[in-house]
């Protein structure tokens, strides 16, 4: 049976929803969060369902309309789709699930707005992972970008500077990459991926072409916030509500990341982006680039989410390096570490939301104590930061090693020594918080002590956040090492045969 | 040169276009000076894409009954100016979106110059 369809189905139903939540919000706030998470799961069910067929079947392709590519719209959704579409969509579902909480204290009475945001973001963040067409990707790279903007944008005074600052760099992103799809427009007369492949492997000279390649990874640069373009970045997490950025910080800019890998994969010949243009060179330079300043910038950091923000710029430098070494193994490192960095960093970011949660606080200085108040979040913390360093068998090794095993493949020394580095970077300011939640006596908790969130009071006595910020949190934790013993699995199953 | 420039006049405008538009983005310090740049931007990409669609001799896109042997070379490309559309509405719903956010920050910082935004939030 044709399953075509199935690739439509991963982004239908949150874009369907993203329209009704706040129209339904308005006469029953309370529904929002059902509508949302029935969206989310759907879509999940959907990537899941999507998945198996391919495994089965091979890649699968829907026609948009009924219009017959490379003249209408294709979705494809072949291996790497389907896998990144499950990560991004279920880390997304169980974000939200954990987020409830914070939502309803951040917004208060403009719920509906604010999930139809969120079904926004992530309806444009699964468009852009299964669609076959180069308009049509910047169609969703935009949807999900505003709604971003918008999401920063709730978060107080310094959340609005961020927002607009965001608002403006992701807008640059975007038109660079629009014109660098019409210069590989004008080159090749199509948009559809597949044919403009099919073009350019017979005749990939010309200026236009290498033009084309530039632009697009420049403007996939800033939207993936591949160091130097990530300026936006560490504002943009830190005062975002807490709400938003446990979902942005795990999925939106690995979306971008899997969109470079995209244009490696079934845009762009074979060799091409290393021989003709040095993209590849660019990214692996400002890869490692980014992993040592991403990592050295997360050690001096006294905010706990703005040093995980940090460490995102490094661990998204990491997923450059893996196109810029471009080998299947690399490839192969790259997207486990697209799913393994998901993971690991909702984990983190929802432990971080707990804290804030149950304490106020947010400093890294702050958690003194934490380990035996909240064992629970600070638990799932550490099998965050523990898979984040890349101890086994965490999901995060095992990334780092095919990330090295590539490097050593290819003689690229460098690679090997910044990689195995980064993890003893990581590991130092790591530490920072778990010495602390684990070593140091509890702070005396006052209310409305210096460094506290002016809404949310430290509690004297406070404890565990309540069960359902926490079980989504712990499947989160539990998942980095489900993954990482099952990363053979996947690695033989899903990735090889799609890179 | 100058010959290179007025044989592709559209292309070098689009160019000069787009370097205006990311200097406002950059070098201007109100922010609705900036969002201008952005839309200087996106103008110049439509431009880019309407130009490129462009062809000498050539008659509007439409078929219609009796029109004399329909080949593809007399027409212009159609294509482009869809796309186009379409990035007009993205660009109205970004710029419609930043408009919304200059209000929101002029009512709570009471300012739409840059650094004395940034300085308010440091403080």
């Amino acid at each position: 049976m044709d399953m075509g369809y199935l690739a439509i189905l991963i982004p239908l139903p949150l874009l369907a929803m993203a329209l009704a939540v706040p129209v339904v919000a308005r006469v029953r706030s309370g529904a929002a969060f059902p509508l949302s998470l029935a969206a989310s799961v759907a879509s999940t069910a959907a990537s899941v369902l999507a998945l198996a067929a391919v495994l089965e079947g091979g890649p699968l392709s829907y026609a948009l309309g009924g219009w017959a590519p490379p003249v209408g719209i294709e979705y494809v959704v072949d291996h790497v789709a389907a896998f990144v579409a499950v990560v991004v969509t279920s880390v997304s579902t169980l974000v939200i699930i954990g987020t409830r909480r914070w939502a309803i204290r951040e917004v208060g009475d403009r719920l509906g707005p604010f999930y139809g945001l969120v079904l926004l973001l992530l309806a444009g963040l699964s468009g852009m992972v299964v669609t076959g067409d180069l308009f049509n990707l910047f169609v969703f790279l935009e949807i999900s970008s505003l709604a971003a903007y918008a999401l920063v944008f709730m978060g107080g005074r310094a959340g609005m500077v961020a927002g607009f600052r965001y608002l403006m760099l992701g807008t640059i992103g975007g038109a660079l990459y629009l014109l660098g799809v019409g210069y590989l427009y004008f080159a090749t007369g199509t948009l559809n991926m597949a044919d403009v492949a099919r073009i350019l492997e017979a005749d990939s000279s010309g200026r236009a072409v290498a033009a084309g390649a530039v632009l697009i990874f420049t403007g996939l640069g800033i939207k993936m916030a591949l160091v130097p373009l990530h300026l936006w970045l560490p504002d943009a997490y830190t005062y975002a509500p807490s709400s938003v950025n446990t979902l942005i910080a795990p999925v939106m800019t690995k979306v971008g990341a899997y969109a470079m890998l995209r244009m490696f994969l079934s845009v762009f010949p074979d060799g091409y982006l290393r021989d003709a243009v040095p993209v590849a060179d660019a990214l692996l330079v400002l890869g490692l680039a980014g992993i040592v300043l991403g990592s050295v910038a997360a050690m001096v950091q006294t905010d706990i989410r703005r040093m995980l923000a940090y460490s995102s710029v490094a661990n998204l430098a990491m997923i450059a390096v893996g196109l810029g070494i471009g080998t299947p193994l690399a490839l192969v490192a790259a997207l486990l570490h697209i799913m393994n960095h998901a993971v690991m960093k909702a984990a983190l970011f929802s432990s971080a939301a707990s804290v804030r949660l149950a304490t106020g606080f947010s400093a890294v200085g702050d958690v003194a104590g934490l380990g035996r108040r909240m064992p629970l979040t600070m638990a799932a913390f550490t099998l965050g930061a523990v898979s984040m360093i890349g101890i086994p068998p965490t999901a995060g090794f095992f990334s780092k090693w095919y990330m090295a095993q590539a490097g050593v493949a290819e003689g690229q020394w460098l690679v090997v020594v910044v990689v195995l580095g980064s993890s003893l970077m990581t590991a130092v300011y790591m530490f920072r918080v778990l010495e602390r939640a684990y070593l140091h006596p509890q702070a005396p908790v006052v209310a409305g002590v210096a460094g506290a969130a002016p809404d949310a009071p430290g509690v004297p006595g406070a404890a565990e956040s309540p069960a359902d910020v926490v079980w989504p949190m712990m499947v989160l934790a539990a998942a980095t090492v489900v993954l990482g013993v099952a990363n053979v699995v996947i690695v033989t199953h899903v990735l090889e045969p799609g890179v | 040169m100058i010959d290179e420039i007025a044989a592709r006049f559209p292309y070098w405008a689009t160019a000069v276009l787009i370097v205006i538009g990311l200097y406002g983005m950059i070098a201007k310090r109100s922010l609705v000076k900036k969002l201008i740049g952005m839309n200087i931007l996106q103008s110049a990409i439509i431009l880019f894409f309407v130009a490129g669609s462009l062809r000498e001799g050539a008659s509007v896109p439409i078929l219609f009954e009796g029109a004399p042997g329909a080949r593809a070379e007399d027409f212009v490309n159609p294509l482009p100016h869809v796309l186009m559309l379409t990035a007009i509405v993205v660009g109205v719903a970004i710029t419609g979106v930043a408009l919304a956010f200059l209000v929101r920050l002029r009512e709570e910082f009471g300012t739409l110059d840059e650094e004395s935004l940034l300085e308010q939030v440091r403080r």
